[in-house]
């Protein structure tokens, strides 16, 4: 670990001396930065420590607090890691202290947590210094697999997810998810009471145990996504900085597991996705779908990774979800124009795909893909097929892609009620305003 | 946002110097913590300018220039592609490059420029503009 491997000394506790060459002083803006790099571990390392992740994720904004305090006059100092890690051992130290005088009868959970937090040894700080490169991945994966515990709700794993690892206020949270800051801030400190109240410990889980939490970590990144992507709400069509956060996590997890075909997989699916973000979006916000895209306008450079992390994550016998998707998305990167879309082959894909994830919507999906690669005749009778045990009800993109299929077949009257339909449906904003303009299209 | 960090070249790299073991592993570790952060997106290290050329496009037409290229503090010897929050994270980033203080030359040095985006291109790339360069790249995708 660069810049934490040359401790000389731990007299910043007391007096922090700036690194060398450093300004004397920090911007906000620098401290923002630290804390965005050292936050997941800090809170990673603290976590372990105490086994509490609660705990751990209030000493360190504690630690926060304090480096907002001193940094900006007396400079960033030489370790940040290590003084936030002792600033938060000293908070949560401060913490127990005075919980146990206001609370005698839990003295005894207090002192344990005290001696996890190293009270009484004879150098405490010694613990602080850097840790080793494989402790770190561990404490990291921990996190990860703590934040995203199944018994949280969705919502609380997102947004303790974005909280712990993306090292995001309660206000980015509040505003990625158009949630006001005290609704942001409730689902967190839910989120952590539940951990506690479910008795999580705090650890990678074993073998057995794997697959489900895995599928867990993944859902909740992917799910980060694709807010972003297509929003759910709100006036945006898609809101960009949740798709960042979403790839980044993608990549920590990536870098910390990375001969998981499904880690690759949906890591390469959200980047091949994210190419087409800057070309989605039209002048004045409006929604671009893929066969009106300017496809310059994809992002060639997370279009190489995504296809080469594509490459890996179906190179094994029997390729997971994420992975085929991945492959679907690969097949729009590589057509330079819609009209050289391998639909015969996106089909062929989805084929797979219902078998690993059946579901309606990769059902539906299946029929737009066969649609176009066999003709409206054959999606609208694959589409009835997917539609007739009811579970597609109420899902825009089914009387959309209906409408889509009807129209193109010169079958207007029946087209524009499908896109009606599915105007009323849909929850976006500019996404219905495009459906009732398709609507409006077909005379 | 995206940033490129491009590293200096300085008469060690020109020389065709290679790092020595310990800066390569230091190197390493730092790549790969940049990594684990989600930061790294691309990076390459580049031959020293003898292996260069230049073309200058004069009034005349293009004028091709073998290398080596004199001025070391111009050329660059690497890059790395970061994406980051913000210029203060690139800062923060670079600030973490292991590298040793120059000898007998000039110090080792980055500069850290924003990326491009469409966006900032405005109304100068108009959709043909935007259609060449698709099919050109889509073209340089296919070759290689």
């Amino acid at each position: 670990m660069p810049g934490s491997t040359d401790t000389p000394g731990r007299s910043f506790l007391s007096d922090p001396a700036p690194r060398p060459g450093a300004e004397a002083q920090a911007t906000a803006g620098a401290v923002e930065a630290v804390w965005r790099i050292e936050s997941a571990r800090l809170i990673a390392a603290l976590s372990r420590q105490t086994g509490d992740l609660g705990l751990a994720e209030e000493i360190a904004q504690d630690a926060l607090v304090k480096a907002l305090e001193t940094w900006p006059e007396a400079g960033v100092p030489r370790d940040p890691f290590a003084w936030l890690l002792t600033t938060a051992r000293n908070a949560g130290i401060d913490r127990i202290r005075r919980e146990r005088r206001l609370r005698e009868k839990h003295a005894a959970v207090g002192a344990e947590l005290e001696r996890s937090l190293g009270v009484g040894e004879p150098e405490p700080e010694a613990e602080a210094g850097p840790l080793d490169p494989e402790g770190v991945g561990d404490d990291l994966l921990g996190l990860i697999f703590t934040a995203c515990h199944p018994a949280l709700t969705v919502d609380s794993r997102v947004a303790l997810t974005l909280r712990v690892l993306g090292g995001l206020s309660t206000e980015e949270i509040a505003r990625a998810f158009l949630v006001s800051a005290p609704t942001a801030a409730q689902r967190i400190s839910r989120a952590k009471r539940s951990l506690a109240d479910a008795g999580v410990r705090f650890e990678v889980p074993d073998e057995t145990e794997m697959g489900e939490r895995l599928g867990s970590v993944l859902g909740v990144i992917y799910l980060t996504f694709n807010e972003g992507y297509a929003a759910t709400a709100g006036p945006g069509w898609t809101r960009p900085e949740l798709c960042d956060e979403a790839l980044r996590l993608g990549r920590i997890l990536s870098g910390l597991i990375p001969d998981e075909p499904e880690v690759t997989g949906l890591l390469a699916l959200m980047e091949l996705q994210a190419s087409r973000l800057g070309a989605r979006t039209g002048p004045d916000g409006e929604p671009v779908l893929l066969d009106q895209q300017d496809r310059s306008a994809w992002d060639r450079l997370l279009i190489r990774r995504g296809l080469a992390g594509t490459d890996r994550a179906v190179r094994t016998s029997r390729p997971g979800p994420y992975a085929l998707q991945a492959a679907i998305a690969a097949c729009h990167a590589r057509a330079a124009r819609f009209e050289e879309t391998d639909w015969a082959g996106i089909v062929r894909l989805y084929d797979r795909l219902l078998v690993e994830r059946p579901s309606p919507v990769v059902a539906l999906n299946r029929a737009i893909a066969l649609s176009r690669a066999e003709g409206a005749e054959a999606g609208l009778a694959a589409l009835e097929r997917c539609a007739a045990d009811g579970r597609l009800d109420g899902y825009h993109p089914f009387p959309a892609a209906r409408g889509d299929m009807l129209a193109s077949l010169g079958r207007n009257e029946e087209a524009r009620a499908e896109f009606s339909r599915a105007a009323e449906l849909a929850t976006n904003e500019a996404e219905r305003q495009i459906l009732r303009s398709r609507a409006a299209g077909c005379d | 946002m995206r940033c490129m960090v491009m590293v200096k070249a300085t008469p060690e790299t020109e020389a065709g110097q290679m790092p020595t073991e310990a800066e390569l592993t230091a190197m390493g570790d730092f790549n790969e913590e940049l990594t684990r952060a989600g930061v790294m997106i691309d990076g390459e290290g580049l031959h020293p300018s003898t292996k260069g050329v230049r073309v200058n496009y004069t009034g005349s037409g293009p004028e091709v220039v073998d290398g080596p290229f004199t001025e070391a503090r111009e050329l660059v010897a690497g890059y790395w592609i970061w994406e980051v929050k913000s210029m203060d994270e690139a800062v923060e980033w670079a600030r973490r490059i292991p590298f040793e203080p120059g000898g007998t030359g000039s110090s080792p040095a980055v500069e850290i420029r924003p990326v491009f985006t469409d966006e900032d291109f405005g109304e100068e790339l108009t959709p043909e503009l935007r259609e060449q360069e698709a099919r050109i790249r889509a073209e340089v995708e296919r070759r290689s």
